[in-house]
C-alpha cells in the first residue's frame, strides 16, 4: 500500500462486466465444489443501490507487495452494509505462507513466528473464507493486494483461480482528491493529497487506528467506505458507480 | 482463533462506564460492537423510535434534543446515549442529530442490560452520567426560559418597512414582496413619528383579493388603524400574550415613542408552545356556547402538551389564563350580539387566578362587573344581569364551574358602578377586620377582560395607593393568609387529608399554591406592587428588599415546584382519562419529588412565620 494507484486522472468508466451473469458462467466452469457454491450464491447486479448490497471489508497482511514472490499471513473479513458494520460476525485467519517470511514483515504485523508456524495453510481456510464472502461485494483499500494474492493462492492450490468485483476505497479517494490537482499545483510542486488509508480517514473525521492489523485495517476500510458514500454519493447510488470498472 | 478487535477494545477500556467492566466482559463488548458513520447534520434517532443498542460516540459529536426541538445535551468522543431508552421501554426519549461527521459504536442492548444488572459499578457509572446530564439539562432549560423572558427588541432583525398613506395597494404589495416582509407600516405626512396604520399579507387577501378591490386604490383604505404596540423592553413572553389577547399577529415595537421594528407571531411562536395559540384563534371563530364547549378537549390537550414540553408553571399559568380570558371575551361578544350593545359602558373583570395569570385546568369562575357611574338599576340592570348570566352559564359549559362563593357578576353585589366599587375597596382597606376580609382577598387580584379597561385600572390604582399605608389592613390580610397551612406534621412528615374522598392525599392548591399566593399578595400590597402574577410580584418584593436575604428566591422556587407537581398531576389525570383535581397522593410521587415537595412546604411554613412577625403590628 505504499505506492500510489494507477493513473487516477482517467475518468471513471462504467464496468462493462455483467457480474451476475459472469458468476453463473463461472459456477458452471468451477471444479472445486466450495468455489462452485460461492459462485452459485450470486452477486449484486450493476444497478443495485449501494444501500442494498451486502458487502465485506477485507484486509490481507502479506509478506510483501508482489503476489508472485510473497505470501499471505493473515486475512480479516468484516461483513457490513452501508448502514452497519457488524463486528460480531467478523472473522480472521492467520495462515502460514509457503514463501519466506521476513523478519521485517513479522514485526510490522505483530504476529509472532510461533503463531505462524502453527497456522494452517491457506488451503485449509479457503472453505470458511469462501463461505464468509459468498454473495458479498468486497471492499479493499487499494486493489493491488487482496484480489491478486487470493487469485495467486487459489491458482497454486486448486489450479483454478477466482474472480469477483470489488470496491476500492483508495480509487474512490483518488477520484475525488486527485482530479482536482491543477496544472498550477503541478508546476508549483504542490504535493498531491495523500490517499493512504490513515490520511483518507482523517479527511472524514474518522478516528486514528493503529495500522497493520488485518482486522483493524478491514474495519478502517469499511468505515471509510461508509464515510465516502455519505459525502460523495447517495444511499441510492448504483453499485456500478462505485465499484471498480 | 478468536479475533481481537483491538481498536474497539482499547477505546472502550478508556471510557466510563465500560472501564468498570472486567477484561473478559470488555472483550465480549468489543467483539459484539457494530459500527456506523454519519455525516454532520444527520438525524440518527427519532423520538419514540425503537432502539436496540447503546450508542457510543467514537469520533465526532452529536446533540440530543427534547421533543420540541430544544437542545438537551451535547456529546463527543466517549459519550454514550440511548441508555434511557434501553433501560425503559426500548423507545428513544431524546432525538439525536450529528453536529460533526461522526463514527458510532453500537453495543447490543441485551449485552448492555446484562452489564447493568450484573455489575453495580457499571450501573452506577451509567447513572452518574445520567444525573450529570439532567443537571446539565436543567441549566439548559433555565436558559431556554431566559430566552422567553428575553426582551422584545432582541427579536428585531431589521428596520421597519413603511410606505406613505397615499401609495396604492399595488405599490404596497410590491414593496412587501421586494422587502420579503409580511407586514407594512403606513405613515401619514403630517404625523411622522407614529404610524397611522399597518397592513399584513392577510389584509391583502381579505380586504383586496377576496372583495375584488381595485389595487390602484390608496393603501389607506385597507390598513388597520388603532395600532397595538409593544414596548422595546417588554418580554418576548408578554408580546406573545398580547398577540393572543388581541388576536393580532404583527405588533410594532416602540422605543421612546419611535417604532424600531415590527415583530410577527412567527418570530415569537418559535419561543412558545403553539398549541395554545390555535385554541385562542379558534375560540374567536365559534358562534355559540355549544360550539365553544366543544373546544374543551383541545384546551386539555394543549395543557398536557405544554407539560410534556417542559414549560414552566408561569408559562402554563399564563397560557391557560389567556385561554380563559378569550372564552370570556368571546362569550361577551356573543352576549352583546344577543342582547344588543350595552346601555352604559362597563368593564368585565377577571379575579383571582385568572387575573394573576396562574390558571390550570381545574378552576372555577371568579368574575365581576364594573359599570359606568351613569348606571341606573331600573333602566339597565336587567341588561347587565342577562349578560352576566349568559357569560356565567357559558363559562360553566366550557369547564369553568360556577364559583361556590358566589363571586360572579350574576351576584348583584359584584355588578356595581365604579363609584360603589371604590367604596368597597376603601372600606375594606380603611376599616378592616379579618372576618370582613375573609372572602374579599380575591378582589385584590383583579384585571379587566373586556370593555372599559380604565375602570379596572382605576381600581388597581386605588388599591396600590391606599394599601401600603394601612397597617391594620395588611395585618388582617396577613392573618387570613395564615389560615391555610402547608401539610407538614411535627416530624416534618406529610399530613394528609383525613376524610372525604380525597383521603391520604394532599390538596396542592389549598395547602400549597393557594397559601403561597396569599402571602405573596400581602407583601405585594404592602409595597404597592404594580403587577398581579405571583412570580412578578415576588420580583418586585425582592427588589423592595423587605424579605430576609435569600427568602424571596426560595419562595419562588417553592411556588414553582408545588405548582408543577399540581400541574403534572392534572396532566397525568387528563392523559389517563380521569377528571383532574388538586389532590396528589404522596405515594404517587417519585422520591425526588417527595423530598423536594417537603422542602417546598417547609419554605412556605417559614415564610408564613415571617409574615406573621412582620405584619403583626396591625
Amino acid at each position: 500500500m505504499l505506492y500510489l494507484p494507477p493513473d487516477a486522472e482517467n475518468k471513471q468508466q462504467k464496468s462493462t462486466i455483467d457480474w451476475p451473469k459472469r458468476f453463473q458462467e463461472l459456477a458452471k466452469a468451477a471444479k472445486y465444489p466450495p468455489l462452485k457454491r460461492y459462485y452459485e450464491a450470486g452477486i449484486a447486479n450493476a444497478e443495485t443501490a449501494i444501500e442494498e448490497v451486502p458487502m465485506v471489508a477485507v484486509d490481507f497482511e502479506t509478506t510483501g507487495m508482489n503476489p508472485d514472490k510473497h505470501g499471505i499471513i493473515s486475512i480479516a473479513v468484516v461483513p457490513m452494509t452501508l448502514s452497519r458494520i457488524d463486528m460480531s460476525k467478523a472473522q480472521q485467519w492467520v495462515v502460514k505462507p509457503r514463501r519466506l517470511l521476513t523478519e521485517e514483515s513479522v514485526t510490522i504485523h505483530g504476529i509472532t513466528h510461533s503463531e505462524i508456524e502453527q497456522a494452517p495453510d491457506l488451503a485449509d481456510v479457503i472453505d470458511p473464507l469462501l463461505e464468509a464472502v459468498a454473495g458479498k461485494v468486497w471492499i479493499v483499500h487499494y486493489n493491488g493486494i487482496e484480489r491478486p494474492f487470493l487469485q495467486g493462492g487459489f491458482e497454486e492450490r486448486l489450479n483454478e483461480t477466482i474472480h469477483f468485483p470489488l470496491i476500492d476505497t483508495m480509487e474512490i479517494e483518488a477520484r475525488f482528491h486527485r482530479q482536482k490537482r491543477s496544472l498550477w499545483d503541478k508546476l508549483t510542486g504542490k504535493k498531491p493529497v495523500s490517499i493512504r488509508l490513515a490520511d483518507s480517514r482523517e479527511r472524514y473525521n474518522l478516528p486514528f487506528y493503529a495500522p497493520h492489523d488485518a482486522m483493524t485495517d478491514a474495519l478502517a476500510c469499511g468505515e471509510l467506505l461508509q464515510a465516502q458514500v455519505a459525502h460523495h454519493f447517495a444511499a441510492e447510488t448504483a453499485i456500478s458507480d462505485i465499484w471498480l470498472p | 482463533m478468536e479475533a481481537e478487535h483491538v481498536e474497539i477494545l482499547n477505546f472502550l477500556r478508556k471510557y466510563s462506564p465500560f472501564n468498570e467492566l472486567p477484561e473478559e466482559e470488555l472483550q465480549i463488548a468489543a467483539r459484539n460492537t457494530s459500527v456506523a458513520y454519519f455525516k454532520a447534520g444527520t438525524q440518527i434517532l427519532e423520538f419514540n423510535q425503537h432502539i436496540d443498542a447503546l450508542h457510543v460516540v467514537r469520533s465526532g459529536s452529536i446533540e440530543t434534543y427534547h421533543k420540541d426541538g430544544s437542545l438537551f445535551n451535547r456529546l463527543d468522543e466517549g459519550g454514550f446515549f440511548g441508555e434511557a431508552g434501553l433501560l425503559r421501554k426500548g423507545r428513544v426519549r431524546f432525538p439525536v442529530k450529528t453536529i460533526e461527521d461522526t463514527l458510532l459504536y453500537y453495543i447490543p442492548g441485551d449485552l448492555f442490560n446484562r452489564f447493568y444488572d450484573e455489575y453495580d459499578a457499571f450501573a452506577d457509572a451509567v447513572e452518574v452520567e445520567e444525573q450529570r446530564r439532567v443537571s446539565h439539562a436543567v441549566k439548559e432549560h433555565e436558559s431556554r426560559n431566559r430566552t422567553l423572558s428575553a426582551r422584545v427588541e432582541t427579536l428585531i432583525t431589521r428596520e421597519p418597512i413603511a410606505i406613505n398613506k397615499s401609495a396604492s395597494i399595488r405599490e404596497a404589495a410590491c414593496l412587501m414582496t421586494d422587502e420579503k416582509v409580511s407586514s407594512l407600516l403606513i405613515y401619514d405626512d403630517e404625523k411622522r413619528d407614529i404610524p397611522a396604520g399597518i397592513i399584513t399579507d392577510k389584509d391583502l387577501r381579505k380586504r383586496v383579493l377576496a372583495v375584488d378591490k381595485d389595487a390602484s386604490d390608496p393603501v389607506a383604505d385597507i390598513m388597520s388603524e388603532n395600532l397595538v404596540f409593544v414596548q422595546h423592553n417588554n418580554r418576548v413572553f408578554e408580546a406573545f400574550l398580547t398577540m393572543l389577547r388581541t388576536n393580532l399577529h404583527h405588533l410594532p415595537v416602540l422605543r421612546q415613542s419611535k417604532v424600531t421594528g415590527v415583530i410577527a407571531l412567527s418570530d415569537v411562536a418559535r419561543h412558545e408552545s403553539q398549541s395554545s395559540l390555535y385554541i385562542v384563534s379558534s375560540i374567536f371563530k365559534q358562534t355559540s356556547i355549544e360550539e365553544l364547549s366543544q373546544l374543551v378537549p383541545d384546551v386539555h390537550k394543549s395543557f398536557v402538551r405544554m407539560v410534556e414540553e417542559d414549560a414552566n408553571s408561569r408559562i402554563i399559568g399564563s397560557a391557560m389564563a389567556t385561554i380563559g380570558r378569550s372564552f370570556k371575551q368571546r362569550l361577551l361578544e356573543l352576549a352583546e350580539e344577543k342582547y344588543g350593545p350595552p346601555p352604559v359602558p362597563y368593564c368585565f373583570l377577571a379575579l383571582g387566578s385568572m387575573a394573576r395569570d396562574e390558571q390550570t385546568v381545574v378552576t372555577d369562575q371568579d368574575n365581576a362587573m364594573v359599570l359606568d357611574d351613569s348606571f341606573d338599576p331600573k333602566l339597565h340592570d336587567e341588561y347587565f344581569l342577562n349578560i352576566a348570566q349568559f357569560v356565567s352559564d357559558g363559562l360553566n359549559a366550557c369547564g369553568y364551574t360556577y364559583c361556590t362563593g358566589d363571586i360572579m357578576a350574576t351576584n348583584p353585589n359584584w355588578r356595581q358602578p365604579l363609584s360603589k366599587w371604590k367604596k368597597y375597596f376603601t372600606d375594606w382597606i380603611e376599616n378592616p377586620s379579618p372576618e370582613k376580609l375573609l372572602h374579599s382577598s380575591i378582589f385584590f387580584d383583579l384585571d379587566g377582560v373586556s370593555g372599559e379597561m380604565r375602570f379596572a385600572k382605576e381600581l388597581n390604582q386605588l388599591i396600590r395607593k391606599k394599601a401600603p399605608k394601612h397597617k391594620r389592613f395588611l395585618g388582617s390580610m396577613a392573618r387570613n393568609a395564615l389560615n391555610r397551612t402547608p401539610p407538614l406534621g411535627f416530624f416534618k412528615d406529610f399530613v394528609m387529608e383525613k376524610d372525604g374522598k380525597h383521603r391520604d392525599s394532599i390538596n396542592t392548591k389549598r395547602r400549597g399554591t393557594g397559601p403561597v399566593a396569599d402571602l405573596i399578595r400581602v407583601h405585594a400590597l404592602a409595597i404597592g406592587a404594580q403587577r398581579q402574577n405571583s412570580f412578578a410580584r415576588l420580583e418586585e418584593i425582592i427588589d423592595a428588599n423587605i424579605l430576609p436575604k435569600g427568602r424571596g428566591p426560595d419562595l419562588r422556587d417553592a411556588l414553582e415546584l408545588i405548582s408543577m407537581v399540581r400541574i403534572r398531576h392534572q396532566a397525568l389525570a387528563l392523559e389517563a382519562g380521569d377528571t383532574p383535581d388538586n389532590n396528589v397522593a404522596p405515594e404517587d410521587l417519585s422520591d425526588f419529588e417527595r423530598k423536594h415537595l417537603k422542602d417546598a412546604f417547609q419554605i412556605l411554613s417559614n415564610a408564613q412565620k415571617y409574615l406573621r412577625y412582620k405584619y403583626s403590628g396591625g
